[in-house]
């Protein structure tokens, strides 16, 4: 696989030492990284699944409703940030890979480079406390 | 294609009996091809002597910076083809996204700092952003790519005549990294090593060194030894030595990266040395 940008790069190693859960993508919006934090909140670990394809991690997380019921995956808002090319910020409900549901609170951007081509985005959760 | 080195100290220019060796001129690299194209890589300190060699026949010359910091932009305005009226210089530098190239040397090459500005040299001076794809200049093909080192910087990939080098003079690319090297897909500067001829990498410091100065944008020379092996470059040229150290802890240095060297070639970068890579 070819290199990825210097700034998702960067981005990736940053995330890694954070502990707020952060999910990066590349341009075409296939993950590149989730760290720590996120593999918590997902139910995964990185290195057990590898970079993954937009299509194939916005089915496993889409968003889905008090009820149970799936939105459609476009609705992410990393998705959303990516392809309009604009921050998103606001609630979202999803089911981690151990059939967790869990309620967030996501902020969503697209990163951009000098040249303002679209290098990927990256999403930072927060799981509000228990009321 | 021919690659000689006129100055190879990183940081600020440190002559003295205890540099004399290896020089202490700051980073300057010229890149000549088959059919006479020159290309000036960084314009540190040592990029006087490299003007002064230059035919005053020559129409055109090409400067490529990786960043504007001083040890790489220092020797501009000593430049001998900036004062020839007949003469061309393509100057070309990393974009950034609130001011061009032009307003970010000129705080340089203007008064205070210096006598003369841009627009009063005698050659005609064309400023241009670093190509991120591949461009042609005379007998080259160079191309750009950002790279880890603090401020808008690039490294270079310039192939000639069936041979091709990398410049990547000032470079951290284990920074944040848990383990290093990572892959080619998570290590800066991958794609413009592989499988290069000749890779010219900062190897500034020792790993004692490098310990206190993380961030600084600079690798050990065993960071330098692990990247050029990652990218299956044939031959390292340890470059942006620092400032303070001798001839005698260059020799040190350079042994060490010898030693965790399994593939690849490894010298440090002396100024006079020269590189003729034949075409494959």
């Amino acid at each position: 696989m070819a290199q990825l940008p210097i700034e998702l790069i960067l981005v990736r190693q940053l995330a890694g030492g954070l502990a707020v859960p952060t999910f990066v993508v590349d341009a075409a919006g296939d993950l590149v990284f989730i760290n720590e934090a996120a593999e918590a909140l997902l139910g995964l670990r990185f290195d057990e699944v590898g970079e993954v394809s937009f299509a194939d991690w916005t089915t496993a997380f889409a968003p889905h409703t008090k009820g149970g019921q799936q939105a459609d995956p476009a609705t992410h808002p990393l998705a959303v940030a990516i392809r309009q090319r604009r921050p998103v910020h606001g609630p979202l409900r999803i089911m981690s890979r151990d059939r967790i549901s869990r309620s967030l609170v996501v902020t969503a951007l697209p990163l951009e480079g000098s040249r303002g081509q679209l290098l990927g985005g990256i999403a930072m959760f927060w799981q509000p406390p228990a009321k | 294609m021919i690659v000689r080195l006129w100055g190879t100290r990183g940081s600020l220019a440190s002559s003295g009996p205890d540099t004399a060796g290896y020089g202490g001129n700051t980073a300057s690299v010229e890149v000549r091809s088959a059919d006479g194209t020159i290309l000036a890589l960084d314009a540190g300190t040592g990029i006087r002597r490299l003007g002064a060699v230059i035919d005053p026949a020559v129409e055109r010359v090409d400067v490529l910076l990786t960043h504007l910091h001083m040890d790489h932009i220092q020797g501009l305005g000593f430049f001998a083809p900036f004062f020839r009226r007949a003469g061309e210089v393509h100057v070309w530098g990393p974009a950034s996204v609130t001011t061009d190239l032009r307003t970010r040397l000129t705080r340089y090459l203007s008064p205070p700092l210096f006598p003369v500005r841009i627009r009063d040299l005698d050659a005609r001076v064309v400023l241009h952003d670093a190509p991120e794809e591949p461009i042609t200049i005379g007998g080259f093909e160079v191309v750009a790519r950002h790279v880890i080192h603090p401020g808008p910087t690039v490294g270079y990939r310039i192939s000639a005549d069936g041979a091709s080098i990398a410049y990547l003079p000032d470079h951290e690319p284990a920074l944040g990294a848990r383990r290093f090297p990572e892959g080619p897909r998570l290590t800066s500067g991958f794609d413009l090593a592989s499988g290069v001829d000749l890779v010219i990498h900062d190897g500034q410091y020792s790993g004692d060194e490098l310990a206190s100065r993380v961030g600084w944008g600079h690798s050990s020379v065993r960071e330098a030894v692990a990247f050029g092996e990652l990218a299956n470059a044939h031959q390292l040229v340890l470059f942006h030595h620092d400032p303070s150290h001798s001839d005698a802890v260059l020799d040190g240095l350079t042994a060490l990266a010898r030693a965790s060297a399994t593939t690849i070639k490894v010298v440090a970068g002396r100024e006079g040395d020269q590189y003729e890579l034949p075409g494959g």
